[in-house]
């Protein structure tokens, strides 16, 4: 149950504060913005691939401090990466995420381990995905991404009150 | 069989014995009542839990209160020695959950004082309640050009079944708005109506801000212009006492879970002259006289609109919790919840960087806020790390977030048994999360 104090942790909180890669990218070749309706928060990732690489990648918008985190620690982990090796990414972001990845077994998240604690609160895991959504969604030109349209995340329903 | 014929009196005379030890304070009967919230504390298992190590601070009582023992026990005698099938049966237990069954609608009848008890119809909450009147008097009444009042401050629940009718019937909906303190503006709601005007949609208590409506004057103007009113009572039940008769109203709706009952339960009051005439809302087993593939005779009032089997056990917990609140007195809840509001709001007044939503000179205890720099759902994953339940987010009233340029807010909504000393962990868990984002 202390997941919440781990959660908070100074990288975290540090890329909440000064996060790496914000604002607008002029020239984007992609270009996508992710929702997160049980918030209403909101970011959008720009980048631009040259022959399959990340050249320049930037995001923007309003979200707690875990997807602003999560957000700006993508942007460094993903730029100068080929296409393939995000993708690869994003599919063990998610499943740490998630609460399904080994960290024991080889990986690619390295840093990124300080969200494994967002598994075990399910109302934050989509604060977490958010960015990887929306980076997945940028790559495949799709206008816009959601943490609602994945059957695979754990339900959590919009508040009632 | 045992279980009847062992225990005649459990079987019964359930109510007694629930009445009996239903009595959760003293004060009752003393000139100067009483109040004695560590008493009413230990009747409510949960409060006991211990979150993260630290004592549970449940301040999101505005969502869903919690159960004391009485009615757990309640709900476990039901199941245990009372239950069947309700209506038509001839055995002895369809007719004692009959029997219980319709006093739970008596005892719901004497609580918000309406003249009858067929005015009193079981929901599955206040929802279910909106809908009900939106699909029976609604879609039967309101036309192509017809308005809805509406006001600012309505829960979704109040405003999105008015949409559908309005894009069903090309009616239009039109808002009352609230001034910067969160208090409707009476004035502007006045100039809403017209001939056109067709039914005011108002919730008693904004579920988000704590702000009381003027609803009496609301429904008296509504009337001098011929409208009927449906009141969304779900946040005022729990806190003061309500009376359908001296509001006047001609619907009022609430929920059973947030008034120490059990969740799947609420109520339509309606004025019966208004039910009798409205179209059922969902029909089945119950809510008829009789039925041949030519012809169905619906049944009367209340029973037109509880098609199907009801949450019987639900209606007989929420009557215990009814029972139990009664006997604290709903002038003792609102007391001790004002006296909370009043040390809550003055402490974070005073808190730099804290920003209250909110400052209705008419307020329920509920305190939405924003600490500067922080979004709400860190604020609220962090004060769960002391142990305090807060709600995050737009509270299902994004016309009020709007209202106040706020994505989001972080809400402290107490009942009557949070204590002053639970309003200072809150406190000093916000200034944590303000030391954590320093």
């Amino acid at each position: 149950m202390n997941t919440s104090t781990s959660l908070y942790q100074e990288v975290i909180l540090d890329h909440n504060k000064k996060p790496r890669n914000f604002g607008p990218l002029v020239n984007a070749s992609h270009h996508a913005v992710g929702h997160n309706p049980l918030c209403g928060d909101h970011i959008s990732v720009s980048l631009s691939l040259d022959s399959e690489c990340i050249d320049c990648i930037a995001f923007e918008g309003e979200s707690c401090a875990i997807c602003k985190a999560s957000a700006s620690m993508m942007t460094v982990a993903v730029k100068g990466q080929t296409r393939e090796k995000a993708e690869i990414l994003i599919q063990e972001f998610l499943a740490m995420s998630t609460g399904k990845l080994d960290l024991n077994s080889p990986n690619h998240i390295g840093r990124l381990a300080v969200f494994a604690g967002v598994s075990d609160l399910p109302t934050r895991v989509k604060c977490a995905i958010l960015p990887w959504h929306t980076l997945h969604a940028a790559f495949n030109s799709q206008a816009s991404a959601s943490t609602e349209t994945n059957a695979d995340l754990r339900p959590a329903p919009n508040g009632v009150v | 069989m045992n279980a009847i014929t062992t225990e005649p009196n459990t079987a019964t005379l359930p109510s007694q014995g629930v009445s009996a030890c239903a009595v959760p304070a003293a004060g009752q009967t003393t000139a100067a009542p009483t109040f004695d919230v560590e008493r009413i504390r230990g009747d409510f298992p949960i409060l006991k839990l211990l979150v993260d190590s630290k004592p549970l601070v449940y301040l999101d009582n505005a969502a869903s209160s919690q159960m004391p023992q009485q009615v757990i026990d309640r709900l476990a005698v039901y199941h245990s020695s009372e239950h069947a099938n309700i209506h038509r049966g001839v055995h002895y237990l369809s007719e004692t959950a009959t029997a219980t069954y319709e006093a739970a609608r008596r005892k719901l009848q004497q609580f918000i004082n309406a003249p009858e008890e067929r005015e009193v119809i079981f929901t599955s909450g206040t929802t279910d309640a909106i809908n009900l009147v939106m699909h029976g008097y609604g879609r039967k009444f309101i036309k192509s050009g017809d308005e809805i009042i509406l006001t600012t401050l309505e829960h979704h629940s109040n405003i999105v079944p008015w949409q559908m009718l309005a894009e069903e019937t090309g009616a239009r909906i039109r808002v009352a708005p609230v001034n910067d303190a969160g208090e409707l503006v009476i004035d502007a709601y006045q100039k809403l109506f017209n001939e056109r005007t067709k039914l005011v949609g108002v919730t008693h208590i904004s579920n988000a801000l704590g702000s009381i409506n003027p609803i009496k004057e609301m429904i008296a103007f509504a009337h001098s212009n011929g409208t009927p009113v449906l009141v969304d009572g779900a946040q005022a039940t729990p806190h003061m006492q309500v009376d359908v008769q001296d509001l006047d109203c001609d619907f009022y709706t609430f929920s059973g879970h947030k008034l120490c009952g059990p969740t799947g339960i609420g109520i339509l009051y309606g004025k019966a002259s208004l039910l009798e005439k409205m179209q059922p809302f969902k029909g089945g087993g119950d809510m008829i006289l009789s039925v041949t593939f030519e012809k169905t005779t619906y049944n009367t009032i209340p029973y037109k609109f509880e098609a199907g089997t009801p949450p019987i056990a639900a209606a007989v917990g929420l009557a215990a919790a009814v029972d139990y609140m009664s006997a604290i007195g709903m002038h003792n809840v609102a007391a001790h919840e004002a006296e909370l509001l009043k040390y809550a709001t003055s402490q974070m007044t005073n808190m730099p960087g804290v920003r209250i939503i909110g400052t209705a000179q008419n307020k329920a205890a509920v305190i939405s806020f924003t600490v500067d720099g922080v979004h709400p759902h860190d604020v609220g994953t962090l004060l769960n790390q002391a142990g305090v339940a807060v709600r995050t987010g737009h509270h299902c009233a994004q016309p009020v977030m709007q209202r106040f340029n706020v994505p989001a807010t972080s809400r402290a909504s107490f009942a009557f048994y949070n204590t002053l000393d639970e309003v200072d962990v809150l406190i000093g868990g916000i200034r944590d999360v303000q030391q954590v984002f320093a």
